[in-house]
């Protein structure tokens, strides 16, 4: 009765229903990865900052990726010049507004907010898919339609480096029609690269968050033994 | 007999200057009645189980709330207006809290958690009164201000959950908010006095931070108090659900009772350690709790043009919103949406009355028959299916499913003067048992 009523009260781990509505591609990525992190950084300042700010982030969080304060403000910084300031847009918001149908979302912690139920950590996923899945509909303003965002209001930012996807009609799947300047499995890499920046900008200190947790789930492993060794010694003439 | 509340003697100094100072306090506070009545004298049956550790948890799911808190708010800003980058004041501040302030993501992610480990610890200790009738004479009163501390509970975590001023907090507390305004007659004006404007603004995140960090703290530190006090007063029930009061030795002492200090405090600190790991496992390396403690949509900043297809509140609250969302018929010529409002409000209030609604002859689940354990069983059951489906889209099968469980739900209380009555009963030991 005991276990049972436990095993009903710790069982609830329910399944949920993933949020997405298309299947999405795992993205291959690790937020580990250094290398591949400065290179998403340099994606990122050069294509998404045009138009999306990053304004919970400071450029000086970026030596975190292994760069030095120089090599942060020649490669990175195109806006501001004190490495202390957030990562902010020259843009104007209502001009914005005006050319999209509504602003670009700040994207410092887009990473997390694309996640769902069941799987927070998805909006990798989702972010991996859909910058690889714009194709060419003459029917939108942009130009520009997204397997994964029905009718997106942001153009194809990142056509130069992918080419030109058509949606072939008759299998409903997506085709090179024009190549860009990478070849298919370059520019997954540069995606991949850039998902693993926004996933690592999400939450720069996801990383060190684990390794403190090994310590400190060390640290109570060991009290546990002194506390029940405690309890046992108290409690040995409790019959 | 001592318990709280007894007549302790007051402390003689042994000479020395801490023994001086000692006697000093003691002739002027109840500092050795309180240790003694509260902690070294007070007699707790031994054969506490498992379930006998959630109250204290409790109690430092609490303090670590209130530690975290008192530190989040020196970096909150709670201010719904745009920032530079047309973001409002008080999501930025959360994330320069997780971003710039230092070990600030630490003590984020620590309320964060400690919000939904309160009620995690809170329901299994409910569950503990339940199953062993802790509710029962004379500790009537000890469960009701534990329905008071639940209310107020939930009234805090609905007020902060508003602090972030994420997508999901602003649609949540605009849903809630605007079901006050189905009351008849009153109804649209007392939604305006909760909002303190027209939408959920920059008026209601004021003074949803002013109830979150000063009046539901006080209250429910108040009732808190008051809880255990109670407790204290009629001393604890146990597994068994026997009385140790009934057999005591020449001294006055429960046989079957071991001294608060030091053996439930060694014990309880066993129980702490083992907290902390899960408390650290999830805190450390899934935070958000797969999206159901940290909501994934409320990584979008409040948006008031924009709604969410589909508005749930955290998983602590789903079961009554479940309730909620499952009266769908008018009555009385009253919209739907009123009575579920009433059913929602009675789902939570109906706890108080365990007391006079269980007749059955003995307290605890082990000398009980079948009904009441296939009973139990059924009402967790129906509980977990209504916060399973409260966190879904409505579907119409999820409508029906939430119905039938919503019908058990107060038919398990509503039927309980027959059904507690009706069980069969084994004879209950004279003594506590232990294993």
């Amino acid at each position: 009765m005991k276990k049972f009523l436990i095993a009903l009260l710790f069982a609830p781990v329910l399944a949920f229903a993933a949020g997405a509505n298309v299947p999405l591609d795992k993205w291959p990525g690790s937020v580990s990865d250094k290398a591949a992190l400065q290179n998403g950084a340099k994606l990122f300042v050069n294509y998404c900052m045009n138009c999306h700010s990053a304004s919970y982030m400071r450029y000086k969080n970026l030596m975190d990726l292994g760069l030095t304060e120089q090599q942060v403000k020649e490669n990175l910084m195109f806006t501001s010049d004190k490495i202390g300031d957030l990562m902010m847009v020259a843009a104007r918001h209502d001009e914005q507004k005006q050319w999209f149908g509504a602003m670009p979302p700040d994207l410092t912690i887009i990473a997390r907010a694309r996640g769902w139920i069941g799987n927070p950590g998805g909006g990798a996923d989702w972010l991996y898919t859909y910058l690889r899945t714009f194709y060419q509909d003459n029917k939108r303003p942009t130009g520009w339609n997204n397997v994964a965002f029905e009718a997106v209001g942001m153009p194809h930012v990142l056509w130069e480096l992918q080419g030109t996807q058509v949606m072939n009609p008759e299998t409903h799947k997506l085709e090179l029609a024009v190549p860009g300047k990478m070849s298919p499995a370059e520019y997954d890499k540069a995606v991949s690269d850039l998902v693993g920046f926004m996933v690592w900008m999400g939450e720069p200190q996801q990383e060190y968050r684990k390794t403190l947790g090994i310590f400190v789930l060390a640290f109570l492993a060991l009290l546990f033994v002194v506390a029940y060794a405690l309890k046992k010694e108290y409690w040995k003439d409790i019959h | 007999m001592t318990m709280a509340g007894g007549n302790f003697e007051k402390y003689k100094s042994d000479g020395s200057l801490a023994g001086n100072v000692l006697e000093w306090v003691d002739a002027r506070f109840p500092a050795t009645s309180m240790w003694k009545g509260h902690l070294s004298e007070y007699y707790a049956p031994k054969n506490f189980n498992f379930w006998y550790f959630f109250g204290s948890l409790a109690l430092l799911v609490l303090v670590i709330q209130i530690v975290t808190g008192i530190f989040l708010v020196m970096h909150y800003k709670p201010d719904a207006s745009l920032n530079a980058a047309g973001v409002p004041v008080a999501f930025a501040s959360v994330e320069y809290i997780m971003r710039d302030v230092p070990g600030g993501w630490l003590i984020r992610y620590m309320h964060s958690t400690g919000a939904s480990a309160f009620f995690i610890v809170v329901y299994l200790h409910m569950f503990r009164g339940l199953i062993y009738g802790s509710y029962r004479k004379p500790r009537e009163l000890t469960w009701l201000f534990g329905v008071g501390i639940f209310l107020v509970l939930m009234g805090e975590a609905f007020f902060g959950y508003l602090l972030p001023w994420g997508q999901m907090s602003y649609w949540g507390a605009q849903v809630i908010v605007n079901l006050f305004g189905a009351i008849p007659v009153v109804g649209n004006d007392l939604s305006i006095l909760i909002r303190g404007d027209f939408v959920v603004g920059d008026a209601t995140l004021n003074r949803f931070f002013s109830f979150h960090v000063i009046a539901f703290p006080l209250v429910l530190i108040g009732l808190v108090a008051a809880h255990i006090l109670a407790l204290h007063e009629t001393g604890s029930n146990n597994p068994d659900g026997i009385d140790i009061k009934e057999k005591k030795d020449e001294k006055g002492i429960p046989l079957d009772g071991i001294p608060f200090h030091p053996y439930y405090t060694v014990k309880d600190i066993v129980g702490v350690v083992v907290f902390l790991m899960a408390f650290s496992a999830i805190m450390f390396f899934a935070p958000e709790g797969g999206g159901l403690f940290l909501e994934t949509p409320n990584f979008y900043p409040a948006d008031p043009l924009k709604t969410p297809p589909h508005i749930a509140p955290v998983w602590y609250f789903t079961p009554y919103y479940s309730i909620l969302r499952a009266i769908v018929w008018n009555f009385f010529g009253l919209d739907a949406k009123f009575w579920g409002v009433v059913a929602m409000g009675a789902s939570v209030v109906i706890f108080a009355f365990l007391p006079w609604l269980d007749r059955s002859p003995v307290r605890s689940i082990r000398y009980r028959g079948p009904i009441t354990k296939v009973m139990i069983t059924l009402f967790v059951i129906c509980f977990l299916i209504l916060g399973y489906l409260g966190t879904q889209a409505p579907s119409a099968m999820g409508e029906l499913v939430s119905q039938i469980c919503t019908v058990f739900y107060f038919g398990f209380f509503l039927a309980m003067p027959w059904w507690s009555r009706m069980d069969k009963y084994k004879p209950v030991p004279e003594r506590v048992t232990t294993k």
